[in-house]
């Protein structure tokens, strides 16, 4: 109802203009805009440009480890003018100047880079298309929750500029490490790193909470008509869990961030237990807190976070998959199916990240025991996956070609989580570069080549152009390889027993001295960081053909993928309120190459014909 | 025992140095054979596939796809085999490692209390009597904030740094922190424990090979943490006793007030780098 009123509302102060929209200043149509395609874009160059600012600390830090304590030519001495000798002293990185990269590396690659990018952005955009709506249930609510991430992100990037530098206590802020954090001399109250990140943070988690009713409001009541659940494609399904798993998730944190908050400002103490003694002096608090109160709360985040991140990046991949092998996706209910059951377990899995806290038998075994069946539905769709691709007709366009490298880079972060459920393993293992390869491989070649492929394959819905081909080749080659070379060494050095967030890059350590595969586990630092430099160098193909295609992009009809989804059947861009007629759906959402038609692909809009062979979807004679 | 473990060490996995250590070999050991197993396997079909189906080799697709439920026998024999990994190797183990503490007469036991950058250990010394510890009570001289008025603490041990422990005896270390959360990883002894501060968590191993061995502190405690390295020095029974003798000449020398617990500073073991630079 919203939407629709919102839309007719918009042509009702045009009315008398024929391109009503196009009379909307520069500041409705583009930044304060409530169409929910203008909010898609501003999350993804948002997005996308934090992404890219989040690597930027991470090729700082490989710098450190590949040469500790060294002076970073150049842009060293620039960052120390900019941030102050507490962070490059002389061009050389101090270890607080360390924590707060790795902290804020962390935090803005997950809350400003995926999230915005893989479930706002894309969800925005590609969803109330697919379900044939004319906008999202409340647009105004969709604008806040843009502006609340804005803002909850600059408040990050502002930390730092704070005497003390930005958030240092890791992604994780474990308290009291967090507590106490920047608490010396000069403590400012609110301008202090740890301070901003828990304030950004309450905003960020605002925005998520805003977006996350959005999508399921949308996607329970804007669907088209015909459009029924067994209808959707799985993209929406993908979001409909994500949104679920942000509403029910981000709560518990946001509150233990009001408590962080509260200990640091208020001289609370929910996290701080009695009889801390710091630098030698006892620190005055009331005490009686319990730091594991937070990494409960945190965790009971943490773990459906991870599938926040990966279930869109599947949903992308589903389409994409679907689209280019010319086929229904395989197993499209056991899909379904299983990403509901992986959102409910990943609400009693989080404990799984606390292994090493001082757990019993009993509570332990239960965690290990809903670890080991969250396995299942993972393992169910990434099979459901690969045997899609049995019997197509596979077109390895781009967006198909970042789709495939999901699988195998998925399935390697899959299968190294392994050994890390098992909590007598994970004694070996915990903490170690082995765990850091492993979330990696999911987030980073899992989700990023999914939004790659998600980037390349509705740009031209987008835009009405497609992005040159030639160089999203040449974007994709050199991003998959390096990317093997970043993670895979990890794995090895994690073996070793190096461990995460060393500042020295293990150079002080005897056990990272030993050699596998001709290096020490200290020198594969060099060949790591040469392969993330690269990396960063394999992204400008993609910047400039980005930006490049917007304009002078080859121009391509409304569904140059000849796919079958409602999207493909708007304008191309979509104008305010989507589509030219409100859509009907006859059919399932991957009607590919159905035996007896001329072509290939047969559109959801498309009637079922009286001759035509059932689809396998039951469902078909049930209109919604 | 011996121990299995070809992919351990192609990946370059340390030598095992505990007793329990091999199960844990094993059960990594097992894992990443079930990984490069399903990822062999996985990887093959997925290459075939990728040929096969190209759109040059097949240009029409078939709608139907695969019609045999083969994947469903994989997915049954993944949860079979992570059953067993769960339920015939994780569970008992960690139950071991938790659940059956050898008894205190037959361990060595210690005190470990973690803060940035360093570990202290306390030991009880000849009377096998831990002194009260009051946090009230630190001090420079007394890192650990041992009760002088406790007399129990009169012959108490504290080292910093650098632990020493016979060879094949359990040793018990109850681990404690005074600021932030720190980790007392051991690698080469295949155990890790958080050190949480207002809580004491217990852990146990038995070291079956003499030699120096890092503390790895795995858990972000500060700007330092990357230096916060202790000690293990895992002796034969005489150095062992040595050592130990030598600790409590060291501590005895040093009876003037207010400094029972007081670090002996001449011999002093090589503390781990504090950090901060």
């Amino acid at each position: 109802m919203d939407a629709s009123s919102s839309v007719s509302h918009a042509a009702h102060d045009h009315h008398d203009t024929a391109h009503e929209h196009h009379e909307l200043g520069f500041f409705r149509k583009y930044v304060f805009s409530t169409d929910h395609k203008v909010i898609g874009l501003q999350y993804l160059i948002t997005g996308l440009i934090f992404l890219f600012l989040g690597f930027c600390l991470m090729m700082l830090m490989r710098w450190q480890l590949a040469y500790p304590g060294k002076e970073l030519p150049v842009i060293g001495n620039l960052i120390g003018r900019m941030l102050g000798p507490g962070s490059m002293n002389n061009g050389v990185m101090t270890p607080e100047f360390y924590n707060s990269l790795g902290a804020m590396h962390g935090t803005i690659m997950i809350f400003l880079g995926i999230v915005p990018v893989a479930f706002a952005a894309f969800g925005n955009f590609v969803v109330p298309l697919q379900i044939g709506a004319p906008d999202m249930t409340f647009p105004k609510v969709n604008m806040a929750s843009y502006q609340a991430f804005f803002v909850g992100g600059m408040i990050m990037l502002i930390s730092f500029f704070v005497p003390g530098g930005a958030a240092k206590g890791g992604w994780t802020s474990y308290t009291p490490l967090a507590d106490i954090a920047d608490k010396g001399p000069g403590y400012d109250v609110i301008f202090n790193g740890q301070t901003l990140w828990l304030i950004g943070f309450i905003l960020l988690i605002t925005s998520s909470l805003l977006g996350a009713i959005n999508f399921i409001a949308t996607i329970i009541q804007l669907r088209a008509k015909g459009m029924t659940w067994m209808r959707l494609p799985f993209f929406v399904w993908a979001q409909f869990v994500t949104a679920f798993l942000l509403l029910l998730a981000f709560p518990p944190l946001e509150s233990a961030i009001v408590m962080q908050l509260m200990d640091r400002v208020a001289g609370t103490s929910f996290f701080l237990p009695t009889g801390l003694v710091v630098n030698g002096t006892a620190v005055s608090i009331s005490g009686g807190g319990s730091p594991l109160l937070w990494q409960h709360l945190f965790w009971f985040l943490g773990h459906p976070e991870v599938y926040v991140l990966i279930l869109p990046g599947m949903g992308i991949v589903a389409e994409v998959i679907a689209n280019n092998t010319r086929k229904p996706l395989w197993g499209y209910k056991s899909l379904v199916l299983a990403a509901l059951v992986l959102g409910f377990l990943s609400f009693i899995v989080w404990a799984h990240h606390m292994w090493l806290t001082g757990m019993g038998t009993a509570v332990s075994a239960f965690f290990q025991t809903t670890t080991m069946i969250i396995s299942i539905p993972s393992v169910i769709i990434l099979s459901a996956f690969f045997i899609s691709l049995w019997g197509g007709s596979i077109r390895f366009t781009v967006p198909m070609l970042f789709a495939t490298a999901f699988l195998p880079m998925f399935g390697i972060g899959g299968l190294t989580g392994i050994p890390l459920a098992f909590n007598s393993a994970d004694l070996y293992l915990h903490d170690t570069y082995y765990v850091i390869a492993h979330f990696h491989y999911i987030v980073a070649p899992g989700t990023i080549f999914a939004v790659f492929a998600g980037i390349y394959y509705w740009f031209p819905k987008a835009t009405g152009r497609k992005m040159n081909d030639f160089w999203g080749k040449v974007h994709f080659w050199p991003s998959l390889i390096c990317m093997n070379a970043i993670f895979l060494p990890m794995f090895l050095q994690g073996m070793l027993g190096m461990h995460r967030r060393w500042y020295d890059g293990g150079e002080g350590w005897t056990l990272a001295s030993e050699k596998v595969w001709g290096l020490s586990g200290f020198h594969w630092n060099l060949p790591i960081s040469i392969a993330a430099w690269t990396m960063g160098v394999a992204q400008i193909p993609f910047i400039i053909n980005f930006f490049w295609s917007i304009r002078h992009g080859q121009k391509v009809g409304i569904n140059p993928w000849e796919a079958t989804t409602l999207e493909w059947t708007a304008p191309s861009p979509p104008p305010h309120g989507n589509f030219l007629t409100p859509p009907v759906a006859y059919r399932g959402p991957y009607e590919y190459s159905l035996p007896g038609r001329a072509k290939d692909f047969t559109m959801q809009t498309e009637p079922v014909e009286p001759n035509e062979r059932a689809p396998h979807e039951p469902a078909m004679s049930l209109s919604h | 025992m011996t121990s299995l473990a070809f992919i351990n060490e192609l990946m370059g996995m340390p030598g095992n140095a505990s007793a329990h250590g091999y199960q844990i070999d094993h059960i990594i050991e097992f894992c990443h054979w079930f990984m490069g197993a399903l990822f062999v396997g996985w990887s093959a079909f997925f290459i075939f596939v990728l040929w096969r189906f190209r759109k040059s080799r097949n240009p029409v697709a078939s709608h139907e796809g695969v019609t045999s439920g083969i994947s469903t026998h994989l997915e049954f024999a993944v949860v079979l085999i992570e059953a067993v990994l769960l339920i015939g190797f994780a569970i008992p183990l960690w139950a071991k490692r938790v659940n059956a503490f050898p008894d205190n007469k037959d361990a060595i036991l210690v005190h470990a209390i973690g803060q940035q950058f360093n570990w202290n250990f306390h030991l009880p010394g000849p009377d096998g009597v831990f002194g009260r510890r009051d946090a009230a009570l630190v001090s420079n001289s007394n890192p650990i904030g041992l009760d002088p008025s406790d007399p129990a603490s009169k012959d108490d041990l504290v080292v910093m740094g650098e632990l020493h422990v016979p060879v094949d005896h359990n040793v018990i270390i109850e681990l404690a922190s005074k600021d932030v959360i720190h980790n007392f990883c051991l690698p080469s002894m295949r155990i890790a424990q958080d050190a949480i501060p207002g809580l004491i968590i217990p852990m146990w191993f038995k070291p079956i090979k003499t030699g120096t061995f890092e503390v790895v502190c795995g858990q972000l405690c500060g700007l330092g943490h990357y230096g916060m390295k202790g000690t293990l020095v895992v002796d034969t029974p005489d150095e062992y006793q040595a050592w130990l003798k030598e600790r409590i000449e060291l501590s005895g020398n040093q009876s003037a007030p207010p400094a029972p617990g007081a670090v002996p500073p001449a011999g002093a073991p090589k503390t781990a780098n504090p950090g901060g630079g």
